[in-house]
């Protein structure tokens, strides 16, 4: 019964790093845009949320209202600001930008919230599960694993099947050629990443309402988020949901052979995974 | 001069600081066919490139309905109605025929709907039998009809070709340069890139010789004869081919 457990706790808990993954599995997967600071905005978000909540009293669900489109338009200046300037062929200018966008974040952060772990009230759904047989199941991890699902859903179909999606596989594919067929790829880059950013909104409310958030947590995130992006497969969106799954049930598993283990085990399951299968599950070889 | 279409004037270019063209003029028509000939390294693809905004040039020395545009965005040229098929066909990798297709269409010039999925595929038949197969999958000559096809669902007024038969078998690059008459009778305005002269002065009405970055001869192609065509080409002090 453990394992069962073990095994739906992983799949609950993917649905949280799969919130992390989508953001990076368009960046990183689709952009080939390599974003350090994807941890650090995450906990940018969940903090600024936190003094939303506490100072204006905002529930959850206004709170994702409010925190959302403020994560989308950080990402959208973020990329019209810096990243379209470091764009190329060479992912090197982009690491170096964002590392120190990075660090600058976690400085700033300590400064204005503190080294302390915070979380987002929840008014009781945090604490709210379902019984069945010995095994709980939370109801907010189960509100994530939904929202993840159907996040991932949503930006796989608009890759698949709109005008903003060719346009973006197509600038990712070539970048001036795209041009010279019309599209204009700084603002479509724009655009994705201030959806990818957008979607770390989301994280950020699930993350502060799930567990607690402190400024020094970012790379953490951000190791999760390549991991389950690279276990999926670059460029798979469904992939990078997968791969989160992974992940999160990797870390459950081991949590419950050795609790000290349970971290381990899921870096391990990743790097098994770029010794037998680097392209992913998903990835063409 | 003042039915040209699109136009250049003392066109200079440069990357970083080697030049690469040296004051190009050059004219298109509505509904004509362009050559513009030279030798690896002469400048053709430079000038398609300055043109098309990839290499910045000053606004007037590229002139489209009389209007300066030298300089402009790659995407704002095709919005304005210049289409390209590029060096190397440059298609989207990891998308499909029709995907690939799709994108011209979704940034598709203003004002015009001469070009459609079916007429293009009209065109190429081979395109709709393969529009689901990743654009990998296919041949050289079926990625050139690709290249094309997109250039033309941009709706372009004017079409830049670059090297459209390079690497590509006889009976092949026939199929692709029958499909010109077809597209200048719509009234696109057609500019044709090649290093191959027999097949430029064939399918051109008129046509611009460079070398080394500069014109060394234009004229009417039925005109222009072998022998001057091979001193322009090869320069003043090569034998004649
Ligand atoms: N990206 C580049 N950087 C520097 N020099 C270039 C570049 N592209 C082309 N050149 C140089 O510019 C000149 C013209 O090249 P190009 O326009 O490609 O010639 P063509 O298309 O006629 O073969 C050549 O001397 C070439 O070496
Ligand atoms: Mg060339």
């Amino acid at each position: 019964m453990q394992w069962l457990d073990g095994f739906i706790q992983g799949i609950l808990l993917g649905g949280l790093y799969a919130q992390y993954a989508l953001g990076m599995a368009l960046m990183f997967g689709v952009m080939r845009i390599v974003n350090i600071s994807h941890g650090d905005l995450m906990i940018l978000l969940a903090l600024i949320g936190v003094s939303l909540s506490v100072s204006f009293g905002l529930g959850p669900f206004v709170l994702l209202l409010v925190l959302v489109p403020i994560a989308a338009a950080i990402g959208y200046v973020l990329q019209r600001g810096i990243l379209n300037r470091v764009v190329s062929q060479d992912p090197l200018p982009s690491i170096i930008a964002t590392f120190g966008l990075s660090i600058a974040l976690q400085n700033a952060m300590q400064q204005i919230w503190s080294a302390d772990t915070r979380s987002i009230p929840g008014g009781g759904i945090e604490q709210a599960s379902w019984q069945i047989g010995t095994i709980f199941i939370g109801v907010l991890p189960v509100i994530v694993l939904i929202v993840a699902t159907a996040l991932t859903g949503g930006i796989d179909a608009l890759l698949r099947f709109t005008k903003f999606g060719r346009a973006l596989r197509a600038s990712a594919a070539d970048v001036e050629a795209a041009a010279l067929t019309g599209v204009n790829p700084q603002a479509v880059y724009a655009w994705a990443t201030a959806l990818a950013v957008g979607i770390l909104g989301f994280a950020a409310v699930f993350q502060g309402l799930r567990s607690t958030v402190a400024p020094s947590d970012g790379p953490a995130q951000l190791i999760y988020a390549f991991e389950a992006v690279i276990i999926g497969g670059m460029g798979s969106i469904w992939g990078a949901f997968l791969g989160s799954m992974v992940l999160g049930v990797s870390q459950a598993i081991g949590f419950r052979i050795n609790p000290g283990f349970g971290i381990l085990a899921g870096h391990l399951v990743f790097l098994a995974v770029l010794a037998f299968r680097p392209q992913g599950i998903f990835g063409r070889s | 001069m003042s039915a040209a279409l699109l136009s250049t004037h003392g066109l200079k270019a440069f990357y970083g600081d080697f030049q690469a063209l040296f004051g190009i003029d050059f004219e298109v028509a509505p509904g004509e066919v362009v050559a513009l000939i030279g030798a690896n390294g002469a400048g053709k693809s430079t000038f398609l490139k300055s043109v098309m905004g990839v290499i910045r040039v000053a606004p007037e020395m590229v002139l489209l309905d009389g209007q300066p545009t030298g300089g402009a965005a790659s995407h704002h040229m095709v919005a304005k109605g210049v289409g390209i098929v590029p060096e190397g066909r440059r298609l989207f990798t990891g998308m499909s025929v029709e995907d690939n297709l799709r994108v011209a269409i979704d940034h598709s010039a203003g004002g015009n709907d001469t070009w459609s999925l079916g007429r293009v595929y009209e065109l190429f038949p081979i395109l709709e039998e393969k529009r689901r197969d990743l654009v990998q999958s296919l041949s050289g000559g079926q990625q050139q009809m690709v290249s094309i096809g997109r250039a033309l669902l941009n709706q372009p007024r004017v079409l830049l070709c670059d090297e459209i038969s390079l690497g590509l078998a006889p009976k092949v690059i026939n199929e692709i340069y029958a499909a010109i008459p077809s597209i200048s009778a719509a009234g696109t305005a057609i500019v044709l890139v090649e290093q191959d002269v027999g097949l430029a002065k064939k399918a051109s009405d008129r046509l611009y010789c460079m070398l080394e970055g500069k014109v060394t001869l234009t004229g009417k192609s039925a005109d222009i004869s072998r022998e001057d065509i091979s001193a322009a080409y090869f320069g003043a002090g090569h034998a004649v081919a």
